[in-house]
């Protein structure tokens, strides 16, 4: 009982997320503003601006539904906190692990951009309706290639566990190099689930203001922006267990620290994708997502496939 | 699709896709823009009516104020048609200034524009490099006339500042930088994709709407319309230095970044040409008080298209008349137009895209309508209006005077 506690508010549940997320924030917002040539926020200012969002005034809309319009944030942040038990982040095993735990994790990061969707829908603002909208359709466009991509690794491996599936690429760490395109795959699609640039059309603030969360404020608002950066960790680390499962062997306190790195890295190629792009059109990022992402997935599990035989053989 | 599909959307007058306030009523089908009004009117100053109670040089300084990006350009205009009724012959070399001054002026407005439409497309990065190196540009300004804008350089018949020989080599030594960041952008803008992508086929404005609507400046000269008054009416210096009048045949977005990128480079041409050319001699004539009877129009290439000012003079220190009509005023149409049929998340950079500065172009325009006048106040009766229309609200100015009255704070 106690240790559950312990799992679920200190470690590695809701606290270890919230720090760790708040220092990827950092470096995602640091990293943005040397590549735009600015100086860029002290160390301190994601935890700053939480507490400050969080210490500000929640209005709740009169014409809003209420409960759902303030249950949607709590949901967010429990359903990305829940995700990080069932991916490995210290050795090959998870804290929890089950055959066919991936698909529990993938469905538990489906939640954060559902509860976008109805909270936005829910507020009853125009903006807020028209970013829900587009969430959800943005939805229907990576959520393939992302199933897919992260699915393929776990096919070559025969496993639905993320533990096994790590334990497996440890004993052929060569095996890798199948799974390039889905690593590739599943960064661009994490950019679209996390709304980020080019991707980061539910939000676009200079057309639908702040979309789904226009009507946030004070503290929901800090927990929404929290649930974000926790997903963007959470994601991360999904990735890095699925396409990047090296160092795992070196024992748990520097399997941590390659993890941390690991997942470092995604994020700092999430905000070099922020620096580098603008945002695309709904239709031309469903475009790209059904023309190119699927048929490159398919591709994936195609030849995973194929290797599976081969190697079998 | 049934009508009820539709649903209305006001963009503005307060929002971040804004930066002044104006409002755009959008008709949407889903994610597509079926009908587009614009309502102006929300930063009106009353600057014309102003003009006619002050002196004529009292006036330039107000004039200017009009933009805070083309203030020059106003100045300017104004300045030109004053000069034209007081038949006023202003020194070749005070006109080489303006000039200068009026090619940097683009160039300063131009980069701006460029960041902004990589903001309005969420390329915030374009947005911090180009107003970065807009400083470089800004400084000479501020170096040349005193301040960043707002030059407050023109005066009647001449300039009130002169360029000395060392500043020139700072010009030169600037323009020579901007041209080689210039080409950088340049290059992004036709080689990064998803700007490419994100500008091409927006916004379309054929040549013969373009001529019917009236678009001027870069929005016109983007769908192939080859008006410029520098070129048509060469005001100035204008007619003594070589440059291009820069089109594109691509109709939307990408045609006018194009447009406005070619014109960097031609502008800096020009102010070579001025800098390396520029007479010796007075930079201003002594010019009257009294403006004889007379009125003149005045037109002006500023950087987002065609200014044009018309004063009629009285023969009193005072004009009796002054009308502006500034650029975006000729573009606000055409945006309505270029909307239709468009995406939503289409409709910040196609607005962007007329460079619009909403604040010179407002104005109020009562109607008539036969009924019943539309009523003028005077002011005591505007003042007395708003006290009431406070007091309704529970707010008592009167009563709040009177408190500070007896504590000696009045």
């Amino acid at each position: 009982m106690v240790f559950s506690l312990l799992y679920i508010l200190v470690f590695p549940g809701f606290l270890f997320l919230t720090v760790f997320a708040l220092v990827a924030e950092y470096v995602d917002r640091k990293l943005c503003a040397r590549l735009q040539n600015r100086v860029g926020p002290p160390w301190f200012q994601p935890l700053a601006d939480f507490i400050k969002l969080a210490a500000k005034e929640d209005i709740v809309p009169e014409q809003a539904d209420k409960p759902i319009f303030k249950y949607m944030p709590v949901v967010a942040l429990a359903s990305t906190v829940t995700a990080i038990f069932y991916i490995p982040i210290w050795g090959h095993d998870a804290l929890f692990s089950f055959e066919g735990d991936v698909i529990v994790v993938l469905y538990l990061l489906t939640i954060p951009t559902m509860t976008f969707f109805l909270g936005g829908w829910y507020s009853r603002s125009v903006f807020s309706m028209i970013g829900a909208a587009r969430s959800i359709m943005q939805l229907f466009a990576y959520e393939i290639p992302l199933f897919l991509s992260i699915l393929a690794p776990c096919l070559l491996a025969n496993s639905w566990s993320l533990s096994t599936v790590s334990l497996y690429y440890a004993n052929h760490p060569w095996y890798m190099i199948f799974n390039v395109i889905g690593l590739v795959l599943s960064v661009v699609a994490l950019l679209g689930k996390l709304e980020r640039v080019p991707f980061d059309i539910p939000e676009a603030e200079t057309e639908i203001v702040a979309g789904s969360f226009t009507e946030y404020s004070g503290r929901r608002l800090a927990l929404f922006r929290l649930a974000i950066s926790i997903e963007m960790i959470v994601g991360a680390s999904l990735i890095a267990a699925a396409f990047l499962p090296f160092g795992l062997d070196l024992g748990a306190g520097w399997a941590f620290l390659l993890y941390l790195l690991k997942v470092l890295l995604i994020v700092a190629v999430i905000s070099l994708f922020r620096s580098l792009a603008a945002r695309l059109r709904l239709d031309q990022m469903m475009d790209f997502c059904w023309k190119v992402a699927a048929p490159f997935a398919f591709l994936q599990v195609l030849s995973n496939l194929i290797v599976k035989g081969l190697l079998a053989s | 699709m049934p009508k009820s599909r539709r649903v209305q959307v006001t963009i503005g007058p307060q929002h971040p896709a804004l930066k002044e306030p104006e409002s755009f009523l959008l008709t949407l089908e889903g994610e597509i823009i079926r009908d587009a009004g614009v309502r102006l009117g929300y930063n009106h100053r009353g600057i014309e009516k102003a003009a006619e109670g002050r002196s004529y040089v009292q006036d330039l300084y107000l004039i200017e104020r009009v933009c805070g990006i083309c203030s020059h350009s106003h100045s300017t205009c104004f300045i030109q048609a004053v000069e034209e009724i007081a038949a006023l012959e202003v020194p070749k070399r005070a006109q080489y200034i303006r000039t200068l001054i009026a090619e940097l002026e683009r160039v300063h407005s131009h980069l701006l524009w460029l960041g902004v439409a990589g903001h309005e497309v969420g390329f915030d990065t374009l947005l911090m490099y180009t107003w970065r190196d807009r400083e470089v540009v800004m400084d000479l300004l501020a170096a040349l006339t005193g301040n960043r804008v707002n030059y407050g350089l023109n005066t009647l018949g001449g300039v009130r500042r002169d360029i000395s020989t060392e500043q020139k080599d700072e010009i030169l030594k600037a323009v020579d930088a901007l041209e080689e960041r210039t080409r950088y952008y340049i290059g992004v803008a036709t080689e990064e994709i998803t700007l490419i992508d994100r500008l091409s086929g927006v916004g379309k404005l054929s040549r013969e709407d373009a001529i019917r609507l009236g678009a001027v400046g870069p929005t016109g000269r983007a769908s192939g319309v080859k008006r410029d008054a520098r070129k048509d009416d060469p005001y100035g210096v204008y007619a003594e230095v070589e440059f291009n009048v820069v089109t594109s045949d691509r109709c939307d977005v990408y045609g006018r970044t194009l447009v406005r990128a070619g014109e960097l480079m031609e502008s800096y041409k020009i102010i070579r040409q001025l800098v390396r050319a520029m007479p010796e001699g007075p930079i201003t004539v002594k010019a009257p008080r009294k403006i004889p009877a007379g009125e003149a129009l005045s037109r002006y290439e500023a950087p987002r298209g065609e200014d044009v000012h018309y004063v009629r003079a009285n023969g009193t220190e005072k004009p009796e008349r002054v009308k502006i009509r500034a650029p975006t005023l000729a573009n606000v149409q055409v945006v309505s137009h270029m909307l239709k049929d468009g995406y939503l998340a289409d409709m910040p950079i196609v607005v962007a895209a007329i460079d619009p500065c909403f604040s010179c172009t407002d104005r109020m325009i009562a109607v008539a309508d036969g009924r019943a006048s539309p009523g003028t106040l005077t002011w005591e009766q505007a003042r007395m209006h708003g006290i009431e229309w406070h007091r309704e609200r529970g707010l008592d100015f009167a009563d709040l005077n009177r408190r500070f009255a007896g504590r000696g704070i009045h």
